[in-house]
């Protein structure tokens, strides 16, 4: 099973390189906000297969953003890779430091302070003029790892996402195979019986929580590239709400779906949003609780149906 | 020098004593039974044994250090380990699954084998190979029993703590399981707790036999002896017979 | 002296705002366990309603004091459309699932409800401030401050006595006390749950319209109304203990007064000090101010 996913990983990392080199520039930037923006509800995929949901993502997600951000603006950096390492790097931080304080909650609790540490960095964005409040400001990258790179939907930058992609479904796709990412799910189902069999669940949640906010902070530093511009919506709950949305339309089963979803979230919104204004989060509500009420699985769980267990 | 011993252990729950000064010694390499009414107190002595509870006052010492104040993941590591009387498994993964759990944190904290060997020992000892891929929440009684049990030896422990091994499980059954798991532990010399209703099994398994009554323990030897006291019968047995 | 009699008096204010935003909220998770997330968008929904029908009688000459009728005829109409149209409608297929399932379903409502209220009213603003200024003002420690203010004050009084009242009072409210403490117990002694659930949200839902009715004559009233609700109703009534009446009192008197003090004296942090205050209640107490008792598991 392992092999044949780590084999479909490579196969779309391959598609994925080759046609982007015939896309469209609007496809292009489309694939790298899907991409970045799936990196983050990979995140919350493992943070839900230990039983958690996370109403915060956003947070790190901006903090990955606002690194890029200063660090372009304030300390001229230009160098994409750089970037999106230390965002994702101050995510890391700033995630075992919160992590530690949330590894004790679950359920509503761990969703609202998740919410509430989100909301105070939108706050501080906000009331932050140096930061550009709530206008944000725009960022620029010139060269990714050396190699030059001219605006966000340079093909550069689309590989470079790809291959953050791959890294981040096939790296969570061996952690979970392994006897740490075995835990997880245990410790969804009973975690008395973990601390009873002897591992810490603490320890564990506050890794999965650090991994989710590294890929999250990488995400958002992704997205803020290929935007072009950081604001502190990025840390206001709705942001957060959409990752919740699409985490559930993938399900938890695939580690490929995250990016599915996404970029089935971004067509629709794209379109959606172009013709009626009005509707499309209607039509998005009305989406999400068809999948929660006839699939409770996700979406991914229509193909898993096909290759059932005897 | 006893492998577990209480001393003076109470802890109330508001007005109930569920331990009123509880004190024995338990030797090593011996299998004892525990016995008394529903709430008497012999769970909560596994809860207080295991670190889930932490008694008003008193102590228990495992090979003569205190264990009292430890949490349930430090006495698993030193050596104690238990079933419960609700089976507590992951229930959205399949039986295999449990014990790749089970066995994954015992062999990462020093238990010794490997997990895959240590999983396939498990399947085969406790009859679950025909179970393997099926969802520990479909399972029935008894499986699940065995399954509970099977993940608490996965640390090899010293000490064996099994509670209400073989309520809900049937009467044809119920001796199944308890040979199971005396064989599987038994030859290493495990120290083994049980609680239990049922009479036969006790007297059949246990070579001491501990009755509980209100937080207290009233009586304490050999079984023939234990369900012969009157009080026993009075106050633990009585009670069963009109099961 | 002077700014703290303000911090104090602009806390009170807030404070019963929030109070009354906050009771829905924290009502319909205490008897159905329903974070509700669509809460904001029926506040907004009640806020909408009140401007139709403020805006209407206005146009239509009538006595200008009969506008505050319509604030709570407001709240009453979209409780009793919009509670019984979600409650039967979509959750009532869904009880017995995870708390979390539910708060995405809310969720999705609120999605559904944002889009329905700008296809009916659009997106422009819009503005009843009639009602508010026409109770003209009085000084409090020097500063001016609207008597619709004190109608605020007084309805947070009127509605947590009222709902007190009913709840220790009525035998209905008792019962509904026992299911807020234990489901199943209260449908094993009979009690109608279903029937308790429908009652609540709808109460529920017109609690929060109440808030937006009453709100609606002091700002402009938008469609992103509800979206910056949400947060601060949360705020209150996690720091109170989801489902405790009294903790919404006291959560709401909390955040006011955080809120206030943080304006007066520090108003960089305004927006950051209400989920500070949360945030660290929840640290120290997780389950709140007010919380229940745990049943034991093994």
């Amino acid at each position: 099973m392992s092999d044949r996913t780590a084999r479909a990983l490579v196969l779309a990392l391959a598609i994925l390189l080759v046609a982007g080199l015939v896309l469209p520039k609007w496809a292009i930037s489309l694939a790298i906000i899907s991409l970045g923006k799936g990196l983050v509800v990979l995140g919350m995929m493992l943070l839900m297969r230990t039983g958690l949901v996370s109403f915060g993502q956003g947070l790190y997600y901006a903090v990955g953003a606002y690194a890029v951000g200063i660090l372009n603006q304030v300390y001229k950096f230009s160098d994409a890779m750089l970037m999106v390492a230390a965002g994702a790097l101050a995510a890391a931080l700033i995630a075992l430091v919160l992590g530690a304080l949330l590894a004790g909650y679950r359920a509503i609790f761990f969703a609202m302070l998740t919410l509430a540490f989100s909301m105070i960095l939108y706050g501080l964005l906000v009331k932050s003029s140096a930061l550009g409040s709530t206008d944000g400001f725009n960022v620029d990258a010139r060269t990714l790892a050396g190699i030059p790179m001219g605006g966000g939907a340079s093909y550069t930058l689309y590989a470079f996402a790809s291959i953050a992609a791959f890294l981040g479904a096939w790296g969570l796709h061996r952690y979970q195979g392994s006897l740490l990412g075995r835990i997880a799910p245990a410790i969804r189902d009973n975690e008395l019986r973990v601390e009873y069999l002897g591992a810490s669940v603490r320890a564990v949640v506050l890794l999965n929580y650090v991994i989710a906010a590294v890929l999250s902070g990488a995400g958002g530093a992704i997205v803020a590239l290929a935007v072009g511009h950081i604001d502190p919506e990025m840390a206001y709950w709705t942001t957060s709400g959409e990752f919740v949305f699409v985490a559930i339309l993938a399900g938890t089963g695939s580690v490929a779906a995250p990016f599915l979803g996404s970029a089935l979230f971004e067509a629709i919104r794209t379109v959606a949003y172009q013709y009626s204004p009005y509707t499309w989060q209607m039509v998005l509500g009305a989406a999400m609780l068809a999948v929660i009420m006839f699939l409770p699985s996700g979406l991914w769980s229509l193909f898993e149906r096909r290759r059932a267990r005897p | 020098m006893a492998i577990l011993e209480a001393r003076n252990l109470v802890k109330r729950f508001g007005a109930v004593a569920a331990a009123d000064g509880i004190s024995f010694a338990i030797e090593p390499d011996s299998v004892v039974g525990l016995i008394g009414a529903n709430g008497a107190g012999k769970t909560t002595f596994i809860n207080m044994a295991t670190g889930y509870l932490k008694p008003d006052s008193g102590a228990i010492f495992y090979q003569g250090a205190e264990i009292t104040p430890l949490a349930p993941r430090a006495i698993t590591h030193r050596g104690i380990c238990r079933s419960f009387q609700v089976p507590q498994l992951f229930l959205s993964l399949t039986v295999r699954e449990n014990l790749l759990v089970s066995a994954g944190i015992a062999v990462r904290h020093g238990a010794g084998g490997r997990i895959e060997a240590q999983v396939a020992d498990s399947l085969e000892r406790f009859a679950l190979a025909a179970y393997a891929d099926k969802l520990a929440g479909v399972l029935p009684e008894g499986i699940r029993k065995l399954l509970d049990i099977a993940m608490a030896l996965a640390a090899r422990p010293k000490v064996l703590l099994l509670d209400e091994p073989t309520s809900g499980v049937s009467a044809e059954e119920k001796f199944g399981v308890m040979d199971t798991v005396m064989q599987a532990v038994r030859p290493q010399g495990v120290t083994v707790l049980f609680v239990e209703h049922d009479m036969e099994i006790v007297e059949r398994y246990g070579e001491r036999v501990l009755a509980f009554y209100e937080g207290r323990i009233i009586a304490d030897g050999a079984p023939r002896q234990v369900l012969e006291n009157p009080e026993v019968r009075e106050f633990v047995v009585g009670e069963h017979a009109a099961h | 002296m002077d700014q703290l009699a303000a911090v104090l008096v602009d806390g009170v204010i807030y404070s019963s705002w929030l109070f009354i935003i906050a009771l829905g909220l924290t009502l319909i998770y205490g008897v159905m366990r329903i974070l509700n997330l669509a809460h904001g968008s029926l506040y907004a929904l009640g806020a909408y309603v009140a401007a139709s029908l403020v805006g209407a009688w206005f146009a239509n000459g009538y006595p200008p004091m009969g506008s505050y009728a319509l604030l709570p005829a407001a709240a009453v109409i979209v409780g009793l459309v919009a509670g019984p149209l979600i409650e039967r409608g979509v959750l009532r297929f869904l009880y017995g699932k995870d708390e979390i399932v539910l708060v995405l379903v809310t969720y999705a409502l609120f999605l559904i409800l944002e889009d329905l209220i700008k296809l009916v009213w659009g997106v422009e603003s819009y503005v009843i401030s009639e009602p508010y200024g026409l109770l003209g003002s009085f000084e409090l420690a020097g500063l001016p401050y609207p008597v619709y203010n004190l109608v605020l004050v007084a309805a947070a009084l009127v509605i947590g006595a009222a709902l007190t009242w009913v709840l220790q009072g009525t035998r209905a409210g008792k019962l509904l006390v026992a299911v807020i403490h234990d489901r199943e117990m209260g449908a094993a002694l009979g009690i109608n749950v279903s029937r308790m659930y429908l009652v609540t949200f709808t109460a529920g839902t017109m609690l929060a319209a109440v808030g937006g009715a009453l709100t609606a004559p002091t700002v402009s009233v938008l469609p992103a109304m509800g979206v910056e609700v949400i947060v601060l109703a949360f705020a209150v009534v996690v720091i109170g203990g989801l489902g405790s009446l009294p903790g919404a009192a006291l959560g709401a008197l909390i955040v006011g007064l955080v809120r206030s003090a943080s304006v007066h004296y520090l108003p960089q942090y305004e927006l950051f000090s209400i989920y500070l205050v949360m945030a660290l209640v929840l640290l120290a107490r997780p389950k709140g101010l007010f919380a229940g008792v745990e049943a034991r598991k093994i």
